[in-house]
């Protein structure tokens, strides 16, 4: 009997999850005894056609990170997804946008703008803008077109289960992966269809810190801080620390070392939008009795919005109008 | 969406939401929504009839839910639940849209709005009601004793009617003495029974009565619980008095050397020393110590009241003193500010000696004021020959108050009568209406008419003493456009009494804010509703009585003042009080015991397990207000009745004609 097969991709990402995968350490070793590898670009030459050539559904799982950010991320999402029996949203950026999604606080036209003319490093004297298509004597080029808004791989194909984390993980990575393998060999169950995996509870019950009713005062960075204490929540500090309304599953490995949590492992069971629950949590604990207190608190975190929605834009209520209903991570887009 | 029979009834309130709402056409629409099984329109659903076809409904068609479009559900939710309830569908599985308030009276003049808005509302509800949960009302029991806010004529009635009916109050007094405004005045309209006379037997009977615990000069600090079962601290502020042993013989007030002005009670007529009783007839006896004036806290030095003490009474070291108490239910009577007329700068007060407040008129005319009851101007001696009443000063006036200050018209025609009586001058009232509208109000109107007195219609535009024509020198002259002859008028006069309104005690947002009830936009305490509920206020357990909740004269004060104690002797008569089950629960299995709810919860209903490290809300306390569900940043905090769930499903079905429409955008 052959082994089941395992497909990798990178869209719109960083990378980073390339490497996690391969932070399983020796485990990897048991994947590949585990699975044919079919199909990932990063390590191996495989070419798009190797996919193409694949009977529909043959893939059994595919690893899928990074955001959907332009026509060829979306070319690929649908490939790989009628290619696959079981899509994974592998990492912060395919599961919910990440930092690529960060640009759904702006438009397309705006970004453009911006980096090709306006930017002071920009020095584009003829205006050159990438253009979708050109005509050359040869024929006519093509980029993949760049979209207005960067979605997370379910509100493009049907999701089947999500690894967040920014990167995921190992033991995430090693949990699923041995799991699929013993499902795929009728030695176990898979969980249902659209779970996370991971844990439902937040950062905070990983967090060692000591917590006390909280009143906060000011925000400081952290090289604002002389001294951290080591055994105090870091939000009491005035540290930004997204812990309280972030998936746990990292071992709060951030707050260990005096740096609040990112939020990369994304809102805990049951949350719609992290980044609303952490705007009301926070406000909620800000030391103020009048409007100009609340405004000289919030004036001492900067990028609010970047700290409140750095993973989760895709998924955010302020989604554009043009995303549908972002939370069918079981949707039937695919 | 889980599959239930929903029956939709709406309701055409007669006129009132048929009027804008075409209400057939609401209920043919509503058959097409998802889950429901009846749709209706009737002519009043509050009716008794109404009522039965939703009973009926329920038992032959099966009912599992149920949805009234009509009124406010502060009117009518409770009666809907009742009908559910008698046909045995839990009450909670009712769901109430808002047709009237929210549709056909905002929106009179377009039908086709009113009817689409309605429709809107029909489906959120529809949509919701389906996700409701049965819930079950939990009894507790009610603790007896009773805290009344406010020692004026409406507390102390208040205080006295709970007392004897055989329960324990405790009355609270900011000032030295009880009595309030109603202390400082000479006589009572219509009647013109003597205040005093029928206020300190009243004052005496609190005094005296052993159920009622009286706390003077002290205020309410803290407010914790719930209907029944609430926790209040009172700060008991020094008086520098050992109670116990002072006989209030006033050998100390005699002997005191430090004069300073008293604006309370005198309101800035009259003087008193720095340790003092406010009045002679002040319950409880016992002088106090202002340490603001008194020489002793100023310089370290004087102490003469403690010499001259005969029993020793008096203790410098005396501390503010906190005293906790369980109360099952309050009563505020916290009474009001009189305007003060320096903000009308056109009527002179503060800088033309003989305008007059007329508090400081009631003080003067009162034969154990300042001036002996001798009606005097400013220098003490001089008697006046003319005096001007203006009235509506600070009330009925947009650039102040906008309301009526209801006792305004009755005290100015008093005054008129006192000057009549006393010194029989010439009187002016400079009136816009006379309203005097109480039993035996007119009839004083008629009297004074007859005793010869002036009325002058017209708002008075200044007061001054800048004489311009013959006979004015020396005198104020009031000038106002008399509306009657359509002719500016100049009237000198002697003395000027400015009939000034009533306003919200100027801490009355702070003292809502411990009682956790709200002010209305002039700043008097909310009742619960004006005509049917006049007493009571939003938050159960707390009632009002008296200014605090809007103008009004001694009989209305003391009507409220019995009123609220007729309703908390039937919760307390009652033994317990059903709280309702919208409360506030957290999934400890999920909390992660950030802690960031632990200082949200405005009733303390939240407590931190530390061995678990969970936080936990107490249900007695929490009054499902959802505060903590909107601050818990991992969402693990449920409103019962306002699930997520809920919110959205109603969101969604207000939103139906929108929500599934295609946008055109690019990607």
């Amino acid at each position: 009997m052959s082994k089941p097969k395992l497909a990798l991709y990178w869209a719109s990402s960083c990378g980073g999850c390339e490497i996690a995968v391969l932070a399983v350490h020796e485990e990897i070793l048991n994947v590949a005894e585990a699975f044919d590898i079919v199909f990932w670009p990063c390590v191996m030459d495989f070419k798009v056609k190797d996919v193409e050539a694949l009977a529909d559904g043959e893939i059994d799982v595919c690893l899928f990170n990074g955001a959907i950010r332009n026509d060829e991320n979306a070319h690929m999402a649908h490939l790989l997804r009628r290619k696959s029996k079981i899509m994974v949203a592998y990492g912060s950026c395919s599961s919910e946008g990440c930092i690529p999604a960060l640009a759904n606080f702006t438009s397309r036209d705006h970004m453009m703008q911006y980096i090709y003319h306006d930017s002071p490093s920009a020095d584009n004297p003829y205006n050159f803008e990438p253009m979708p298509t050109w005509e050359v004597p040869e024929g006519e080029l093509t980029l993949p077109k760049f979209w207005n808004t960067v979605k997370s791989l379910d509100q493009v194909v049907k999701v089947e289960y999500y690894l967040p984390g920014c990167p995921p993980e190992a033991k995430w990575t090693a949990t699923l992966v041995t799991a699929a393998a013993a499902a795929l060999a009728g030695k176990g169950e898979l969980p249902p269809p659209g779970s996370v995996i991971g844990n439902t509870d937040t950062v905070c019950d990983e967090c060692p810190r000591e917590r006390n009713q909280k009143k906060i005062k000011r925000f400081y960075r952290p090289y604002e801080l002389k001294e951290v204490d080591p055994n105090l929540c870091l939000l009491e500090q005035g540290l930004f620390c997204a812990g309280v309304a972030t998936r746990s599953g990292c071992g709060a490995l951030c707050p260990q070392v005096n740096m609040g949590c990112r939020g990369c492992y994304g809102p805990n069971e049951g949350v719609d939008d992290i980044g609303a629950r952490l705007i009301s949590g926070i406000a909620s604990v800000l030391d103020a009795d009048t409007d100009e207190e609340v405004n000289a608190i919030l004036d001492t975190l900067p990028d609010p919005a970047g700290y409140f929605y750095r993973f989760s834009m895709s998924h955010s209520m302020l989604h554009r109008t043009d995303i549908g209903h972002t939370l069918q991570r079981s949707g039937d887009q695919g | 969406m889980p599959e239930e029979k929903v029956g939709v009834y709406i309701c055409h309130c007669g006129h009132n939401i048929a009027g804008a709402v075409d209400v057939e056409a609401v209920a043919e629409w509503a058959k097409g929504l998802p889950n429901v099984t009846v749709s209706r329109d009737y002519k009043f659903m509050c009716s008794s009839l109404g009522q039965e076809l939703i009973e009926e409904d329920i038992k032959e068609q099966g009912l599992t839910r149920v949805v009234v479009a009509s009124c406010s559900p502060h009117m009518h939710e409770r009666t809907f639940r009742t009908a559910c309830e008698r046909a045995g569908l839990n009450p909670y599985l009712f769901e109430m849209a808002n047709i009237r308030e929210h549709a056909s009276w905002v929106h009179p003049d377009n039908v086709q709005a009113a009817t689409d808005k309605a429709k809107a509302l029909v489906s959120g509800a529809v949509h919701r009601v389906v996700y409701n949960k049965p819930l079950d009302a939990m009894e507790v029991p009610v603790e007896p004793t009773t805290l009344v806010v406010g020692g004026g004529i409406a507390g102390i009635q208040a205080a006295l009617e709970i007392a004897d009916a055989g329960y324990p109050v405790v009355l609270v007094e900011r000032e030295p003495s009880i009595g309030g405004h109603m202390a400082q005045l000479d006589k009572t309209f219509p009647t013109l029974d003597c205040s005093a006379c029928i206020l300190t037997p009243k004052m005496f009977d609190v005094a005296m009565h052993p159920n009622i615990t009286l706390l003077t000069y002290s205020e309410v600090e803290k407010v914790e619980g719930y209907v029944g079962n609430f926790e209040v601290t009172i700060r008991k502020k020094a008086r520098k008095i050992n109670e116990a042993d002072c006989t209030g013989c006033g050998t100390c007030w005699e002997k005191c050397p430090k004069k300073v002005v008293d604006e309370v009670y005198e309101s800035g007529l009259g003087y008193r020393t720095a340790i003092y009783r406010p009045f002679p007839q002040a319950v409880p006896k016992y002088p106090v110590i202002d340490v603001e004036t008194c020489t002793y806290y100023q310089t370290g030095k004087c102490r003469v009241c403690e010499k001259f003490c005969p029993t020793g009474a008096i203790n410098f070291d005396q501390e503010d003193e906190l005293i906790t108490y369980k109360i099952g239910n309050v009563i505020l009577a916290t009474g009001y500010d009189q305007f003060d007329p320096r903000r009308i700068p056109e009527y002179g007060y503060g800088r033309l000696a003989n305008v007059f407040t007329s508090l400081e008129f009631e003080r003067m005319v009162n034969a154990s004021g300042p001036t002996d009851g001798q009606m005097v101007l400013r220098d003490g001696v001089t008697v006046p020959k003319s005096v001007a009443i203006v009235h509506c000063v600070g009330s009925r006036d947009r650039r102040y108050n906008q309301y009526c200050s209801a006792v305004c018209c009755m005290y100015s025609l008093k005054f008129a009568h006192l000057v009549k009586e006393r010194v029989g001058g010439e009187v002016y009232n400079f009136y816009m209406d006379i309203r005097t509208s109480a039993k035996g109000y007119e009839e004083f109107y008629h009297r004074l008419l007859e005793e010869g007195v002036h009325f002058v219609r017209g708002r008075v535009s200044k007061i001054t003493g800048a004489a311009r024509q013959p006979g004015e020198e020396g005198k104020l002259i009031v000038q106002c456009e008399d509306t009657l002859i359509g002719k500016q008028r100049r009237i000198p006069v002697d003395m000027v009494v400015l009939s000034a309104g009533m306003e919200p005690r100027h801490d009355a947002a702070e003292v809502g804010h411990l009682f956790g009830i709200s002010c209305s936009v002039d700043g008097f305490f909310i009742e619960r509703h004006p005509k049917l509920d006049p007493v009571a206020t939003m938050t159960d357990g707390i009632y009002i009585a008296g200014v605090c909740q809007g103008p009004k004269d001694i009989p209305a004060s003391v009507a409220q003042g019995a009123g609220a104690a007729a309703r908390v002797l039937s919760v307390i008569g009652k033994g317990s009080v059903r709280l309702e089950p919208v409360r506030a629960t957290i999934d400890e299995a999920n909390c992660s015991g950030c802690r960031i709810c632990n200082t949200m919860c405005p009733y303390s209903a939240i407590d931190y397990i530390e061995d678990l490290k969970v936080s936990r809300v107490n249900p007695a306390l929490c009054k499902g207000c959802g505060t903590c569900v909107a601050a818990c940043p991992s969402q693990v905090i449920t409103g019962a009745h306002f699930t997520y769930e809920q919110i959205t499903a109603q969101i969604d079905g207000v939103l139906f004609d929108v929500l599934h429409q295609p946008v055109a955008e690019p990607v």
